[in-house]
Order: structure tokens, then C-alpha cells, then sequence
């Protein structure tokens, strides 16, 4: 797989705004920054309404995604477009989440709605209409996604990838400092997690470092990539973006995305928990 | 400019009890709109935001040293703000 399969650029999707064939989709952690403008013809999925079952803490189920996805006018065949805020966080998440109900055709626009803002591209209100289509999901690939039980299970065993920030990962904060520090009821990790924050694999304008640079970094934290990952965060989107790196970017096999992530293991019962700096 | 208000937010809004980084970014004198990253006492990327459409910003973090870093379209600047206690607020002016 190469980049140019998973990702692409600014001038990309510039040239590509008014092409059918394609979806371009917002997805931000604030779900009010499409209202305010957005790329043109890009259309919205909004993580908490659209992705999330409404009552259980859980994903929408497969017919679920495929009435969300004929709603929006995406095809199986339609390449989907995903930026966002956020360093692409959302979009990232929304990426692993497409990829779990088996939508193959979609890419990440790189450095998300920042670059494009950093870039002064062109931003407008206006909503686009897609017309509907009849969607068929997949029964999710729970190969990509973890639960509870393998985060435990994984502990001295595989590589636990904790990319909160090191503030987070030691238990000073219960959340990123943008946010209100609430959520789960202890903070600290996993034991023998490694702590390598997201934002080690993104250039300052949100784009991904290159493949060398990637492939650096978790050799120098002494992640040995021969065995399987489990990555993590808070909510599991930060980590979707690592998922997606080791992942799509670098290839690796049998790499996870924890999505309960630390707002439930910091709140399990009887589970092990570590305090402190990375080691 | 010592002792000139800042331009942060208005402070009332804040929840009570968060230890809150918050300013403005400007660019020759007016407000700016972009991003601010907020970088730990090592230098670790810690949150970012984007400003509101006067340039504002908001960070709850905790006491301590911070980095605070302005991304506009052509340009950026640091500051650095040191945060006395759990609880206080520090308000911060960047000029890019």
C-alpha cells in the first residue's frame, strides 16, 4: 500500500470539488464547525449523532451504518473524502470506522480542515444535496477494532500504543487541557503501555510525517512492530489516527484500535493501573 | 503593557475550579483567527484549539510551565506562560 492509496492533498481535493464520483465528508470534534463553513460540496457526519448508538455506549449497528451512509448519498463505489479538526482526529476515527464496516474506497484529506485554513482555501456555507442511495455495509472487521478483554489480555504480551498526551499518560490530566478534565474515574495507563503521543506523527500544520520519519519514531520507542498492537486514547479517536498510521501508512498487520479506550478501563473494576512518566 | 487586560475570553465563563491558560492572538494590533497549540514544559504537544473569530483562546491544563504557539495563515509565535497554582488563571497576549 502506498500513500497516495490512503491520502490526499489540498490541491487534490481542489481540483476534485465538483466531481460526482466522490464524497468529501467532514467529520470534527466540534460538530458545529461545518455550520459555520466548510469545503465546498463537502457534506457532514456528525461523530456524536450519526456514529453513536443512542442509548448502549456503542457503535451503530450495521444497518445502521448503511441507512446513515444511503442518507448521505454515498455509494459503495463513491470515493469518500474524510478531513476534520482537529489534526484530522475525528476524520482519522471516522476513517478506522468506514474501514470496520467494510468501506475500502476512502482516503484522508492530510492536515485536515487546519491545512486548508492555514492554506486560505476557499470556505462557504452553503449545504450540498447528494442524492440517495441504497448502501450495503459489512459485518464489522473486528480484526481492527478492541475491546476490553483484549486491552487486558495484552498487557506484557503485545505492544499497548497509549497516545494521550504525557500529562494524560501519567496521570496529571483526565483529558486533553482544551476540554473540561472530566470522564473516566482513575487516571494513569495500562501497565507496559508505551506513551508516544499522537502528535509525534504530525507535522505542525496537521499533515503526517513522512514514512521514514514514522518508521523512526517507533523504532527509537522500542515498539517491535513484528507483534500485534493495540493503540489507545481517550475515546479512541486520537488513537484511530495512529491506527491509521501504523496501519494504512506503514502497513503493519494486526494493529488495533482500543475505541473504549481510557474512559473505560480508567473506570473498570479491578483492573491494573500504572501512574508515571513513560519508562 | 503590564497589568493591560489580555483579551482573553470573558473569565466568568470559566468552569469553576480549572486551571485555565486563555488570551488572544493578533497580528499588527487587530485579531487574528487561527490555531493555538499548547506545548508542555518539555516542549510536548499537550492541546490545540482554533481561536474564536476575534482571535480568543482557551486551555484548561494544570500548574505549571507552558508553551503556547500561534498558527495563522503566514506566521507563527510562542509564548510562555507560567502557571502558579492549581486553580489560578493566566492570560496571555500573542502578537504574530
Amino acid at each position: 500500500m502506498s500513500r497516495s492509496d490512503v491520502l490526499v492533498d489540498a490541491d487534490w481535493v481542489q481540483d476534485n470539488l465538483d466531481n460526482p464520483e466522490i464524497a468529501i465528508v467532514e467529520v470534527d470534534e466540534d460538530t458545529s464547525a461545518y455550520e459555520k463553513n466548510h469545503i465546498r460540496n463537502a457534506i457532514r457526519i456528525d461523530w456524536t449523532k450519526d456514529l453513536q448508538d443512542p442509548v448502549r455506549r456503542d457503535f451503530i449497528d450495521q444497518e445502521g451504518f448503511e441507512k446513515l451512509l444511503s442518507a448521505k448519498g454515498i455509494a459503495n463505489d463513491t470515493l469518500v473524502i474524510l478531513y476534520g479538526g482537529n489534526n484530522n482526529w475525528f476524520a482519522s476515527y471516522a476513517y478506522w470506522y468506514f474501514k470496520l464496516y467494510g468501506h475500502e474506497n476512502v482516503k484522508l484529506l492530510d492536515g485536515g480542515r487546519k491545512k486548508w485554513e492555514l492554506d486560505a482555501r476557499e470556505l462557504v456555507e452553503e449545504v450540498p444535496a447528494r442524492p440517495e442511495t441504497t448502501y450495503k455495509a459489512k459485518p464489522q472487521n473486528t480484526a481492527i477494532r478492541a475491546f476490553r478483554d483484549d486491552v487486558v489480555a495484552a498487557i506484557g504480551a503485545q505492544n499497548l500504543v497509549d497516545v494521550r498526551s504525557p500529562d494524560e499518560f501519567s496521570g496529571k490530566l483526565l483529558a486533553p487541557a482544551h476540554l473540561p478534565q472530566e470522564q473516566s474515574q482513575r487516571p494513569g495507563h495500562v501497565p507496559t503501555a508505551r506513551n508516544i503521543p499522537w502528535s509525534k506523527n504530525a507535522n505542525d500544520d496537521g499533515t503526517f510525517k513522512s514514512d521514514d520519519e514514522l518508521k523512526e519514531l517507533y523504532a527509537e520507542e522500542q515498539v517491535d512492530l513484528a507483534k500485534d498492537t493495540i493503540a489507545y486514547c481517550r475515546i479512541g479517536e486520537r488513537s484511530a489516527l495512529t491506527w491509521f498510521v501504523l496501519h494504512e501508512l506503514l502497513g503493519v498487520e494486526n494493529v488495533k484500535n482500543y475505541d473504549g479506550s481510557w474512559t473505560e478501563y480508567g473506570s473498570l473494576v479491578g483492573v491494573p493501573i500504572e501512574l508515571g512518566a513513560n519508562k | 503593557m503590564c497589568g493591560a487586560k489580555a483579551g482573553g475570553p470573558d473569565a466568568s465563563t470559566i468552569k469553576p475550579g480549572e486551571t485555565t491558560i486563555q488570551g488572544q492572538v493578533t497580528k499588527d494590533g487587530e485579531p487574528v483567527t487561527g490555531y493555538v497549540r499548547l506545548l508542555d514544559s518539555t516542549g510536548e504537544f499537550t492541546a490545540e484549539v482554533p481561536t474564536s473569530a476575534t482571535g480568543q483562546f482557551r486551555f484548561y491544563a494544570a500548574e505549571g510551565t507552558w508553551t503556547v504557539r500561534a498558527l495563522i495563515p503566514g506566521g507563527t509565535a510562542d509564548r510562555t506562560v507560567v502557571v502558579a497554582e492549581k486553580g489560578a488563571l493566566a492570560e496571555v497576549a500573542i502578537a504574530v
